[in-house]
């Protein structure tokens, strides 16, 4: 760099300007001015980006129950985000019991973070290990609308490795505890245009009707190249690939099934399922 | 009057930061994707190099010439992550699909490159200018790359449908070669020829000739 340094009163004050008391002095000033001027802005501006997280991921629970249109923040019927959500309780399950756990404070707990901690989590063998997590969080949350007969609506936050990365998602079902009303991804590292096409809106409605469990009630939800003609047995387990993107219809067929099996929600739904069934004959014999 | 006229608009065409000085590719290649992101990426990168060649200009006399390059790192690290902070309380969906590329700024060969040879010479005034003409020349680039991404990669613009894909029904194929990033480069060297065939006083000396060769003795011998 070509400093100006013709004039004479320049080239003195260079010489001060670059004695080791003033660099550290500079360097000082400017840490103070910058840090102070950061962590303001940090700080102001905290409340509302917890709000836009929080805004964010009921849109993306609403989305997956089918509640929410895909480009607009209000349902059909006008209602607002805050409205729609209300309507779901949010609940911590313990995985490996199925049963609710009391006692987290469901506004810090976050499943995903837990995973990542040694006493919240446990290493997944490879051969449990289906969707790539390698490890599993003891405790998850769920999100339900309760009706009279039961769960109504059940939400269930789901991940898995595609291709690139892991997909974060939700999947719902329905009030059977079998249908599947919708699968979402907020968050993924998928090619667009390829694996990306997990956004799609078309895929995305051709998960809506789906089963999630077989009559054995383990998990049976396949990706295929051509899907049965309808009516037959399998048809009713079956969601078309993603043409062009092998790993990523394979990390979500995975993914759907590893939280729908024992080890993720399989022992929930089962608990709630049987639970409904004794509510049902008890309302039939009432 | 004309030198701060020139300063501003010279960056547009004449000396644009990515068609002549080839700076700052690597977040053309990766937010061009669609349009509103680039749009966004575009307000960041002017207001960073705006911003950060005020303050450095600024501050340029007292700053020691040994540590002139951390300091302008830090002056323009704390203003991008202004700009990210502020971009997740404002944006949150814009700010989420631009992800590491707003952080990314910091790296951003023009934003640096403007204060070290602009703003530690010249006073605040130009030095913003400087700094908002290089960032326009930056997002006029962007800008036309999107044009051409979003649209036929995806067939919409600003995530409103204008070609109706297949997949939705239409008769647009997407041509899903516009979405990777390996196209930001096929349509930044076009841009790049097509502004030196305009100009052609920016059409560079080729480096070296190669020399006939007349020597046939040494393969002789």
């Amino acid at each position: 760099m070509s400093n100006d340094t013709s004039s004479e009163t320049e080239a003195k004050s260079a010489s001060s300007r670059d004695s080791l008391k003033n660099t550290f002095f500079t360097a000082f000033l400017l840490c103070l001015v910058c840090s102070v001027l950061v962590s303001g802005m940090a700080v102001v501006l905290k409340p509302i980006q917890v709000e836009n997280k929080l805004l964010d991921q009921k849109k993306n629970i609403l989305r997956a129950a089918g509640m929410l249109p895909a480009n607009s923040d209000r349902a059909a019927d006008g209602r607002s985000i805050d409205d729609l959500f209300a309507e779901f309780t949010v609940k911590a399950v313990d995985l490996e019991t199925g049963e609710f756990v009391e006692g987290i404070d469901l506004d810090i707990y976050d499943p995903v973070k837990a995973a990542q901690k040694a006493d919240l989590s446990r290493a997944l063998s490879a051969e449990e290990d289906i969707a790539t997590l390698r490890r599993l969080e003891k405790i998850s949350l769920v999100y339900l609308v309760q009706g009279e007969a039961g769960i109504e609506k059940l939400v269930l936050p789901v991940r898995g490795y595609g291709l690139w990365g892991t997909l974060y998602g939700y999947l719902a079902l329905d009030s059977d505890l079998t249908t599947i009303t919708g699968l979402g991804f907020y968050s993924h590292k998928e090619t667009p245009g390829l694996g990306g096409e997990v956004d799609n809106v078309a895929w995305k409605a051709s998960w809506s009707g789906v089963k999630a469990f077989t009559e054995q009630r383990t998990p049976g939800v396949k990706l295929v190249k051509q899907r049965s003609p309808a009516g037959s047995m399998n048809a009713d387990y079956e969601v078309d690939a993603l043409s062009g993107a092998t790993f990523t219809t394979r990390g979500v067929e995975n993914l759907v099934n590893f939280w729908t099996g024992d080890l993720g929600f399989g022992r929930f739904i089962q608990l709630q399922s049987q639970e409904q069934k004794q509510q049902q004959n008890t309302l039939a014999q009432g | 009057m004309s030198s701060q006229k020139e300063v501003l608009i010279d960056p547009i065409f004449n000396n644009n930061p990515i068609a002549l000085q080839v700076l700052g590719i690597c977040s053309a290649l990766a937010v061009t994707i669609s349009m509103s992101t680039t749009i966004v990426m575009c307000l960041a990168v002017i207001f960073v190099t705006t911003m950060s060649n005020i303050c450095v200009s600024l501050v340029r006399n007292y700053i020691p010439t040994n540590i002139r390059i951390i300091v302008q790192m830090t002056i323009i690290a704390s203003l991008v992550i202004v700009v990210d902070q502020f971009l997740q309380a404002v944006a949150y969906d814009i700010s989420k699909s631009l992800s590491v590329f707003v952080g990314l700024i910091i790296t951003n060969c023009i934003v640096m490159g403007r204060a070290e040879a602009f703003a530690m010479q010249n006073g605040p005034f130009l030095s913003a200018l400087d700094g908002f003409g290089n960032a326009l020349g930056y997002s006029v680039i962007l800008i036309g790359v999107a044009l051409i991404r979003e649209p036929l990669g995806a067939g919409t613009l600003f995530g409103y449908e204008i070609l109706p894909t297949v997949a939705n029904g239409g008769w647009y194929t997407t041509n899903g070669l516009l979405l990777l990033s390996p196209s930001a480069f096929f349509i930044i060297g076009l841009f790049i020829w097509a502004i030196r065939s305009w100009k052609s006083d920016q059409v560079e000396e080729p480096e070296y000739e190669i020399a006939p060769n007349l020597q046939y003795k040494e393969a002789m011998e």
